[in-house]
């Protein structure tokens, strides 16, 4: 039997880094992430790790690029301002095709904000935050256990894909306390002959980039990426349903938001709305397809979010116009109550009727 | 990824076999040192990153390091710098090498790890991430090429451009009370305890290389023993973006620059 642990969401996260086999932590002091930093000073040494506390933020983007171009599993955690410092060094790393783990504990913006939570990041997180043509893949954790998870799923996916992948939590999340269980695992054996460790006779030289000068050549890596992100497009959607099977209306809500979901949710289905949810759970890649199928269902979605409605529009996207797609939204590190939720939901529904 | 298709752009890039032309009469006396590439750099003529590179080199083939060194370029002008040395390196962006370089050292602290980097990628955009990596003393080579200019984006001011020089974006020559003083890195940085050797050199005579090359030798042995940072400061040229040709722009270097930059050793260790 595996244990059961009552941890906060940052030390969930920091343990499984660990058991992940995460070489080297580098990191910078931001509320409300500190936590990651600290946990993994006082543990990561007793497993002869490396965890060092940069300069900042910039430094510690590049610190991940230089151990994930030595092949080594590298990790850095930041929440919004210090993850908009690394944007640069993300997009590096993308277009020299690193793995490695990026945690946004993303707090209420913009500009020094709060460091209440927030979903502000969305747009960030998956259109490409840094310059040029890039995707990561985004997790979105909706409890402690997910963030525990994610670590190794993040870590896996970025080896297999050979790019970055960013978790994108909350302030909430990675503070509150929950009950946590670390599943055994086993880290897959990937191939890392690209790494910079040092040229054998036997081999040519190896050396990470992301400069193509040439347009052609630039080009052909563009689309060489493209390929890629097309792969994980193809497999690497990931959400959970609630209540859909005979939803005729559907929650669009991801980690944070999606709890509050949850229990609205229930609060609606008592007063006899027959509401669903749907949490995406990897942003990019986002499940449009799911999305467009129970567009066929529902007679109207409504996507609730921490920030003033950036992921409506991917699911504008995805339902095409077929359905009307409502936002609600608290901004500011402000959360909405269920209740709020479910009278705002009650209002549409009138509104729709009427219309 | 280093791969077959992926080759220098813009300039052309003849494959040179060393050659020497009449073997029965001529002695070969200096050959390019196998740890380099044997393509021709893109570098301007006369300009002293092909020489630096070559020296830095040199030092990894004398001292039979290729399999367990890592560089680090910048950008500037040496971005290619990985397209030369036939060793495993990363490129690294605009002035951040000491973090990339610290990066790799905490996760393999045998291999000889260096950076190599400009005036403006070190004492400019990323004078942060070199003073910590200094200040943390990791165990790196730092090869610091001062031309006082940005050469790469076309001769603009630098932190260290001479008081007076003139640039594109100092057209009046610097103004040191609008910009301040040309910073001295070296002896800036060899106040940091992490800071072992440090040592400003040039490589515009044939002393001044040899003196380059015992420096740089000095430092790898250094790294060998795990004595901390070793900073190599060089005053390079950039007979480009100087508007002068190499012979002058050695003139210069001599005349005016070690006037800001004394040449020689700034922090050397004892009883090593
Ligand atoms: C973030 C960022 N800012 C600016 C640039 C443009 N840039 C490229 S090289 C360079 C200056 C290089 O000067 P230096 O480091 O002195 O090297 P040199 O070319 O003189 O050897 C600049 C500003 C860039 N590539 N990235
Ligand atoms: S522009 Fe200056 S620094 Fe760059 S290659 Fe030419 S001479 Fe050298
Ligand atoms: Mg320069």
């Amino acid at each position: 039997m595996t244990e059961t642990k009552l941890m906060k969401g940052n030390e969930a996260m920091a343990e499984a880094a660990i058991l992940a086999g995460c070489d080297a932590y580098f990191g910078y002091p931001i509320t409300p992430q500190s936590e990651v930093l600290e946990y993994l000073a006082r543990e990561m040494p007793k497993h002869n790790r490396i965890v060092m506390q940069a300069e900042s933020e910039v430094a510690s983007i590049n610190m991940v690029y230089g151990a994930a171009g030595a092949g080594f599993r590298a990790m850095t955690s930041s929440s919004s301002p210090g993850i908009s410092l690394m944007q640069e060094g993300i997009s590096y790393i993308a277009g020299a095709e690193l793995p490695c783990l990026i945690v946004n504990v993303n707090r209420a913006g913009p500009g020094l904000g709060t460091i209440q939570p927030g979903q502000g990041d969305y747009f960030q997180s998956v259109k490409g935050g840094g310059h040029g043509d890039y995707k990561m893949i985004v997790l979105a954790p909706a409890s402690v256990q997910e963030m525990a998870d994610f670590v190794y799923l993040g870590f896996d996916l970025a080896d297999k894909y050979r790019n970055p992948v960013l978790m994108l939590s909350d302030g909430a999340i990675g503070q509150m306390m929950e009950k946590v269980q670390f599943k055994p695992y086993t880290r897959p054996a990937v191939d890392k002959s690209w790494a910079t460790t040092g040229k054998p006779k036997t081999r040519n030289r190896n050396y990470i980039t992301s400069l193509f000068i040439q347009p052609e050549r630039m080009e052909q890596h563009n689309l060489k990426l493209e390929e890629k992100f097309k792969k994980i497009r193809e497999n690497e959607v990931r959400f959970e349903e609630i209540n859909t099977a005979d939803a005729e209306y559907l929650f669009v809500a991801y980690g944070l938001s999606a709890r509050i979901c949850q229990k609205a949710m229930d609060i609606a289905r008592d007063k006899g709305i027959k509401i669903g949810l749907l949490r995406p759970i990897t942003l990019y890649p986002y499940p449009y397809k799911r999305l467009e199928e129970l567009a066929a269902q529902v007679k109207m979605m409504l996507s609730v979010e921490l920030n003033s409605g950036q992921m409506v529009e991917d699911v504008r996207l995805a339902v095409n116009g077929k359905v009307p797609v409502e936002f609600y939204g608290r901004m500011g590190g402000m959360m909405p109550t269920p209740e709020e939720i479910v009278h705002h939901l009650e209002t549409l529904i009138q509104y729709h009727h009427a219309n | 990824m280093p791969t077959e298709e992926h080759v220098l752009p813009d300039t052309a890039l003849d494959v040179i076999a060393p050659a020497c032309h009449d073997e029965e009469e001529y002695e070969m006396v200096y050959h390019k040192p196998t740890t380099m590439v044997n393509v021709a750099m893109h570098y301007c003529p006369g300009c002293a990153h092909s020489l630096v590179h070559k020296l830095i080199m040199e030092v990894v083939e004398e001292m039979d390091i290729q399999e367990n060194t890592i560089g680090i370029a910048p950008v500037g002008c040496s971005v290619f710098a990985y397209e030369y040395m036939d060793i495993d390196m990363q490129e690294a962006a605009h002035g951040r090498a000491c973090a990339v370089a610290t990066g790799i050292k905490k996760l393999m602290p045998d291999k000889y790890v260096f950076t190599y980097q400009g005036d403006g990628d070190l004492a400019a955009i990323g004078i942060a991430e070199t003073l910590h990596a200094i200040n943390r003393g990791e165990n790196i080579l730092i090869v610091f090429m001062n031309n006082a200019v940005y050469g790469m984006t076309s001769g603009q001011m630098a932190p260290t451009t001479l008081a007076g020089m003139h640039t594109t974006t100092s057209p009046d020559g610097r103004d040191v009370s609008y910009y301040g003083a040309p910073i001295k890195v070296s002896e800036l940085m060899a106040n940091l305890p992490g800071a072992f050797y440090v040592s400003r050199q040039a490589v515009n005579s044939a002393n001044a290389v040899r003196r380059t090359k015992k420096a740089l030798q000095n430092a790898f042995k250094y790294q060998q023993l795990h004595k901390g940072t070793c900073l190599i400061e060089i005053i390079g040229n950039c007979p480009s973006n100087w508007k002068m040709t190499p012979v002058e722009a050695s003139k210069f270097i001599d005349e005016e620059m070690v006037k800001t930059f004394p040449l020689g050793d700034i922090k050397v260790p004892k009883g090593v």
